[in-house]
């Protein structure tokens, strides 16, 4: 049995067909599958932080996040940027269309460790996506954790993710919604902050000494993030990262995702900073 | 009478500075309310003064003729607004406008140049602090140009 597997799953190898239920654009450039499977009693639970390896027949195979909710059975939500050859041919499939599914693979977000504490989630661009479940996990608990702080950076206001979900959360009085953008182009309306995440930092409602943070972006914003988080205080073992590598097999075999001495699909992608930060500095790995 | 002792005590650019240094300063400041859509100062006016933000959102922004104006960065409460004010010739390199009601601590700028001259020490105190919120905007700029979310990361 390989780790991070439920238990069920006969070869973690072999994809199982799933039906697209629904396809949303979020922006220019991404877009939101809603799959379903194809078999009865193919589906999948998820943590948050896991990811599926999704297979579009024909083009190839690649890891991406859930970004749905965990407690929706029935249903597996993937957010896909149209950026390789694999995520470009799934950008084309529509609704009805089959793709292959395996998963979910890899460790989640520590949510349940976050119990009791201040959770701060620093998202960027697409890496919002695998930490849209940690909030849906969180609401659906909100009497469990302390103050939540959500701060997501994008490039430009069109490239804003879950827009109408983000403009709920802001209006919750029981969550801090910071959003910033690193451009806006010249004529656009746009009230909200400009300028990197890393400057949204500052100004979030947490307790250091209480706190947890889990981090997805670009590797250079994750690490720009973690010191101005350990600036405000938050300790490096409370600081979790989302990885991201070459992942092919995604259970530990082929070794295209080694990094240090980890494996990112099967020891992470969602790693404590401490554990992982020193292997981020190695130009070589 | 109440001064603004108080509130140049609070606020972060100050904060940890000697109540006597904070006294002698006070001289040089006033209250400043900017209503939402406010043009603070453009472009090539005379810095002669720079802000401290208490509450509200200021949006640094640059114009394009025939294109219009860009916002590059946004403050907020506990933020700095100009440095210009420091280094000559004393003119503002972008516009600043309120994109909320925001209250500010006003300080005039050539009264600070003099106190500073007068106090050499407080000067270097406070050029730290100027040259500390440089260097985070500088590594914060050099991020934002390094266009983190295109594609090719």
């Amino acid at each position: 049995m390989t780790a991070g597997m439920p238990a069920g799953l006969p070869d973690p190898m072999l994809p199982t067909p799933w039906r697209i239920r629904r396809v949303r654009r979020d922006t220019r450039d991404t877009f939101t599958l809603d799959l379903e499977p194809v078999n009865a009693g193919d589906g999948l639970q998820f943590l948050p932080g896991q990811f599926n390896m999704l297979y579009v027949f024909g083009a190839g195979e690649v890891p991406i996040s859930m970004s749905g909710d965990p407690l929706k059975s029935g249903v597996m939500t993937h957010t896909v940027r149209a950026v390789g050859v694999v995520t470009k041919a799934m950008s084309r499939l529509k609704r009805g269309d089959v793709i292959g599914v395996r998963g979910p693979f890899g460790v989640s977000w520590p949510v349940e460790k976050a119990a009791g504490k201040d959770v701060v989630v620093v998202a960027g661009g697409i890496g919002l996506a695998p930490l849209r479940p940690v909030i849906y996990h969180i609401l659906a608990r909100r009497e469990k954790y302390g103050r939540i702080a959500l701060l997501y950076g994008a490039r430009a206001p069109g490239d804003i993710l879950y827009q109408s979900e983000l403009e709920k959360w802001r209006g919750r009085f029981d969550l801090q919604v910071e959003v910033t953008v690193d451009n806006v182009p010249t004529g656009q309306d746009w009230r909200g902050h400009v300028g990197v995440v890393t400057t949204l930092v500052g100004g979030a409602e947490f307790d250091p000494a209480r706190a947890v943070a889990m981090i997805c972006g670009p590797e250079v914003m994750m690490r720009f993030t973690v010191i101005e988080l350990q600036k405000r205080g938050i300790a490096k073992e409370s600081i979790f990262i989302s990885m991201e590598r070459n992942m092919k097999c995604a259970v530990g075999f082929c070794g295209h995702c080694l990094f240090g001495p980890t494996f990112i699909c099967k020891d992470g992608p969602v790693f404590r900073f401490d554990l992982v930060g020193p292997w981020l500095s190695k130009r070589e790995i | 009478m109440e001064t603004l002792e108080p509130l140049l005590t609070e606020h972060p650019f100050f904060r940890g500075l000697a109540p006597g240094d904070i006294q002698f300063l006070t001289g040089c400041a006033r209250n400043a309310r900017f209503d939402a859509g406010q043009v603070i100062f453009r472009e090539g006016q005379d810095a002669d003064q720079f802000y401290l933000v208490r509450d509200g959102k200021v949006a640094l922004e640059v114009f394009t003729p025939g294109r219009g104006s860009a916002p590059i960065l946004t403050l907020g409460a506990g933020d700095v607004l100009g440095w210009s004010w420091l280094i000559p010739p004393y003119k503002w390199r972008f516009d600043a406008r309120a994109i909320e009601t925001t209250r500010a601590l006003a300080l005039d700028g050539k009264c600070l140049r003099g106190k500073c001259d007068e106090d050499p020490r407080l000067g270097y105190e406070l050029l730290k602090r100027i040259a500390a919120i440089i260097t985070e905007r500088l590594h914060a700029t050099r991020l934002q140009m390094l266009d983190v979310y295109g594609a090719h990361n």
